[in-house]
C-alpha cells in the first residue's frame, strides 16, 4: 500500500466513532456577524488610524492631490546608487499619472531579475482591498501590484490605495478575494521582535510602508 | 548544526535544571508578561471573541472528523492548480522526499521558512546528512541554529537569548555560515537584525529551493497560508524556483472563507497584534509570479493516531499560536526546553506524548504531569482546546500503559495500596496516625516554614520523595484528630493547652467550638 493509502486507511480506521451517515457538513459552524453600521467614511478614518499604529506612514489625498503625496513619499531619500536619480519599481497597471517624473522607472515584469529588484530604492504599488479593524492592505498580484517579489525586495513602498476599497473587516475581505490568485496581506513593514521583544523594523521586507489614501 | 531533543531528561530534571538559571527565568517572565498584556488589549476590541472561538472550534472539528475526505479534496485541488502532491507516513519519508526534490535541482542548500512541522521530522538533519545545507530564515530560528541549539517558545524560539549571546553567536558564527557579520556590530537588536538582513540575503537571493510548513491549507481551493511577520516568509515563498511545503495533516480547512475565522484568531492569539505584518497565501502554481515547481509534503507522523482517541483528537485543532505557553504557570518558570520536544508549554504536553505515544519513554511519560491543571490554557485558547481535560486523561493512559508493561508495580501504586488497606481498617488508621505524629513533632523542628507561615517539610526520604521532590509537604499534625478526641473527649474537657504545635492548637479551636455547639 501506498502512504497515501495507509494514512488514509488509519484516518478512516480513526474515526469509527463518527456515523457513516454524518454528513460532511455536520458541524455547524456559526459565524460571528459583527456590527456593520458604520459610515464608510468612518470605516476610512478607522483604517487611516490602524495603519499609522503599526508605525506606517499613511496620508489622505483627493484624485488631484495623489501624484504630490506619492511624490512626497519618495523625496529626501538617497539612492542605492550614490548619486543620481531615485530608481523606481513600477509594476504594468500603475497609474502612469502618479509616477514623479524625477525618477528613473524601473518597470517590474517577470523577466526582472531579483538581484535588479534589490537595485531598486522603491517600489509603487496599488493594493486589492484594504481592512480598517487590523489595518491591513491586500494586494492580489493584479494590475498596478506587481510580481509578489516586487513590493517585497525594494527598501520601500508606497501603496495607493482608493477609499472604496477599504472594508470593514476581515470576513468581508476574504469575501472579495479570488482564492485561485496569489495574495499578500500587509499590515504595517516588516517588523520582528525576537530579540529581547524589542521591535524591529524592517528585517528583509521594506523597512518603510507609506500608505495613500485616495478618496 | 542542528540540535535536537532527543535525550532530554524527563520533565522534573529538566525543569530543577531551568529553575535554576535566572537569567532563563527573568527573559521569560519578561516575554510572556509581555505578550499576554498585548493579546489582553486586542482580544478586548472584538466584541465577538467568544463567539469567533466557537467558530474557529467547530471548523477545526469538521476538518477532524471527516479528515479522509477533506485530504482527498485538498490533494485534487492543489494538483489542478499545478502542485504536487506527495504523502508521508512519518519523519523518514516526508524527509526523503524533500531531499530527492533538492537533490534532482542538483543543490546543495535550501532557505527555509520557520515550520514546527520541520523542526518535528528533524528536517534539517535529515538534509545535513545528505549534504544539503538548511538555513533558517526566521531571526529567533537562526539565532538557535546558529547557537546550535533549541528553540524554546513556539513564536520566540530564542527568547531565551540576550542581546549580548547574540551578538557573540553572530560574531563568531554568521563567517563559518555564509556573510560574516560586520566586525563592529554592537549589541542593539536593530543592528543585529540588519546584521541578519544582510547574511540571509545573499541566501536568499541565490536559493533554488526553499521549505516552508503552512499555517492552513483549503480544501475546497488547494489554497496554502504562511503567517510571519519579517518577510523572510516572503522571501522563501516567492524567490526561489521551487517550493516544498511540509504540512501536518490536521492543516486542513474546508473552505476559503474559513480563513477569515482564522486570520482573526491567529494573530491577536499569537503576537496579541491585531493582525500579523505578512501574510501569504499561494494556491499552486502562478504563471510569471514566484516558484514554478510546488510541492506539498501532507504529513501524518502520528497524527491519525491522535486521531483515533476521541479526547485526544482536540489537540490536532491548535493552531500553534503559543497563547497557551504565555499564561501557563509551569512554562514561565521552566521554560520550553525542559519538554523535550518541538511543541513546549501545555500544548506539547498533550500533544508530543500523544504523537510519540505513552510508555515507553520515560520523559514523553512525564509531560502530562507538567501541569498545575489551572486552566488557563483552555481560557485562552483560540480554538477552545480542553487542554486540561486532556491532560488528566492521558495521565490515565500513562498510568495503565505502565501497568500493562510490567508487572512490578511502581512506587505510586504501592502507596495508593498501602493507603487504601490502612484507611479501610479504623485501627489501623488510628496506628498510622500516632506514626504520623511523632514524625510530626520530630519533623515541626526540622522542617522550615513556608511562605504564609505554614511548616513544611523539605524532601522526604526513601520511596515517598519521589512525591514530596515536587511539592511541599506539610507537616503531619502532633497529634492526630482521633488521639485528641479521645484525650479532650470530644473537646469538652479543657486540658488541651499543653503543647504548642501550631497545627495542634488549629485544630484545638476548630474541635472546641463544635464541642462547646454540641
Ligand atoms: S493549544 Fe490553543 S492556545 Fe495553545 S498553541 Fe494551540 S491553539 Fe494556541
Amino acid at each position: 500500500m501506498s502512504a497515501r493509502e495507509v494514512i488514509l486507511a488509519k484516518a478512516r480506521r480513526a474515526l469509527t466513532d463518527v456515523p457513516d451517515v454524518e454528513p460532511v457538513l455536520d458541524v455547524e459552524v456559526v459565524r460571528p456577524v459583527p456590527d456593520r453600521s458604520l459610515p464608510h467614511a468612518q470605516v476610512v478614518d478607522l483604517f487611516d488610524e490602524r495603519v499609522a499604529d503599526y508605525r506606517a506612514v499613511v496620508e489622505r489625498a483627493d484624485p488631484g492631490t495623489a501624484a504630490l503625496r506619492v511624490a512626497g513619499a519618495l523625496a529626501g531619500r538617497s539612492p542605492l546608487a550614490g548619486s543620481g536619480p531615485l530608481r523606481i519599481l513600477v509594476p504594468p497597471g500603475f497609474p502612469a499619472g502618479l509616477v514623479p517624473d524625477d525618477v528613473e522607472v524601473v518597470p517590474d515584469g517577470p523577466d526582472v531579475a531579483v538581484s535588479e529588484l534589490d537595485r531598486c530604492d522603491g517600489v509603487l504599488s496599488t493594493a486589492a482591498v484594504g481592512i480598517a479593524e487590523t489595518g491591513t492592505i491586500i494586494l492580489d498580484h493584479g494590475p498596478g501590484q506587481g510580481r509578489r517579489a516586487a513590493t517585497l525586495v525594494p527598501d520601500l513602498h508606497v501603496c495607493v490605495i482608493r477609499a472604496d476599497q477599504v472594508v470593514a473587516g476581515v470576513p468581508e475581505a476574504v469575501a472579495a478575494l479570488d482564492p485561485a490568485r496569489p495574495h499578500t496581506w500587509i499590515s504595517g513593514p516588516s517588523a520582528t521582535s525576537d530579540i529581547e521583544l524589542d521591535r524591529v523594523e524592517g528585517v528583509h521586507g521594506p523597512r518603510t510602508l507609506h500608505v495613500v489614501i485616495v478618496s | 548544526m542542528s540540535g535536537t531533543f532527543l535525550g532530554t531528561p524527563a520533565f522534573p530534571a529538566a525543569a530543577r535544571a531551568a529553575l535554576e538559571d535566572s537569567q532563563l527565568r527573568r527573559n521569560l517572565a519578561h516575554a510572556t508578561s509581555t505578550i499576554r498584556t498585548k493579546r489582553g488589549n486586542v482580544v478586548g476590541e472584538v466584541d465577538d471573541w467568544e463567539q469567533l472561538r466557537l467558530a474557529g472550534e467547530a471548523i477545526k472539528n469538521r476538518v477532524l472528523r471527516h479528515l479522509p475526505d477533506y485530504l482527498e479534496q485538498l490533494e485534487r485541488s492543489l494538483t489542478a492548480a499545478g502542485a504536487t502532491v506527495h504523502w508521508a507516513r512519518d519523519a523518514a519519508e516526508a524527509n526523503a522526499v524533500v531531499v530527492d526534490i533538492a537533490r534532482r535541482h542538483g543543490t546543495d542548500e535550501v532557505v527555509k521558512v520557520k515550520s514546527m512541522a520541520t523542526q518535528e521530522i528533524d528536517l534539517n538533519s535529515a538534509l545535513e546528512a545528505a549534504g544539503i545545507h538548511a538555513w533558517e530564515t526566521d531571526l529567533a530560528e537562526l539565532i538557535v541554529q546558529l547557537g546550535d541549539d533549541l528553540p524554546s517558545h513556539i513564536l520566540v524560539p530564542a527568547i531565551h537569548r540576550n542581546r549580548a549571546e547574540i551578538r557573540e553567536i553572530f560574531l563568531r558564527e554568521m563567517g563559518r555560515a555564509g556573510r560574516a557579520a560586520p566586525a563592529d556590530l554592537t549589541d542593539e537588536p536593530a543592528r543585529l537584525a540588519a546584521a541578519a538582513r544582510e547574511h540571509l540575503r545573499e541566501k536568499f537571493l541565490r536559493a533554488k529551493v526553499a521549505v516552508s510548513g503552512a499555517n492552513f491549507a483549503v480544501a475546497e481551493t488547494g489554497t496554502l497560508t504562511v503567517v510571519e511577520s519579517e518577510g523572510n516568509g516572503r522571501m522563501c515563498l516567492t524567490l526561489p524556483e521551487v517550493l516544498v511545503s511540509v504540512v501536518g495533516i490536521e492543516k486542513v480547512l474546508p473552505t476559503f472563507q474559513d480563513l477569515d475565522v482564522m486570520l482573526q484568531l491567529l494573530p491577536r492569539s499569537s503576537t496579541g497584534e491585531r493582525m500579523n505584518p505578512y501574510t501569504s497565501t499561494w494556491t499552486g502554481v502562478t504563471p510569471g509570479d514566484g516558484p514554478q515547481e510546488v510541492h506539498v509534503v501532507l504529513l501524518d507522523n502520528g497524527r491519525t493516531d491522535v486521531l483515533a482517541d476521541p479526547t485526544g483528537r482536540q489537540a490536532l485543532r491548535c493552531i500553534r499560536c503559543s497563547a497557551c505557553l504565555n499564561v501557563c504557570p509551569v512554562y514561565e518558570r521552566t521554560g520550553g526546553h525542559a519538554y523535550g520536544s518541538v511543541y513546549p508549554g501545555p500544548i506539547g504536553a498533550i500533544l508530543t506524548p500523544q504523537l510519540r505515544g505513552v510508555g515507553t519513554d520515560p520523559q514523553t511519560d512525564s509531560l502530562p504531569y507538567a501541569s498545575s491543571l489551572c486552566g488557563a490554557c483552555f481560557e485562552v485558547c483560540p480554538v477552545r482546546i480542553d487542554i486540561p481535560e486532556v491532560l488528566v486523561h492521558l495521565r490515565a493512559e500513562v498510568v495503565d500503559a505502565h501497568r500493562k508493561a510490567s508487572r512490578v508495580p511502581s512506587v505510586q501504586d504501592v502507596a495508593m495500596k498501602a493507603a487504601s488497606w490502612t484507611l479501610s481498617s479504623a485501627a489501623r488508621t488510628g496506628a498510622a496516625e500516632r506514626v504520623a505524629g511523632i514524625g510530626g513533632k520530630l519533623a515541626g523542628r526540622l522542617g522550615r516554614t513556608a511562605p504564609g507561615g505554614r511548616s513544611i517539610l523539605g524532601a522526604v526520604p526513601g520511596p515517598a520523595s519521589a512525591w514530596s521532590d515536587s511539592r511541599d509537604v506539610p507537616v503531619p499534625a502532633a497529634e492526630s484528630f482521633r488521639e485528641w478526641w479521645t484525650r479532650t473527649d470530644g473537646g469538652r474537657s479543657r486540658s488541651d493547652n499543653t503543647d504548642g504545635g501550631r497545627s495542634r492548637s488549629d485544630n484545638t479551636d476548630g474541635g472546641r467550638r463544635n464541642g462547646d455547639g454540641a
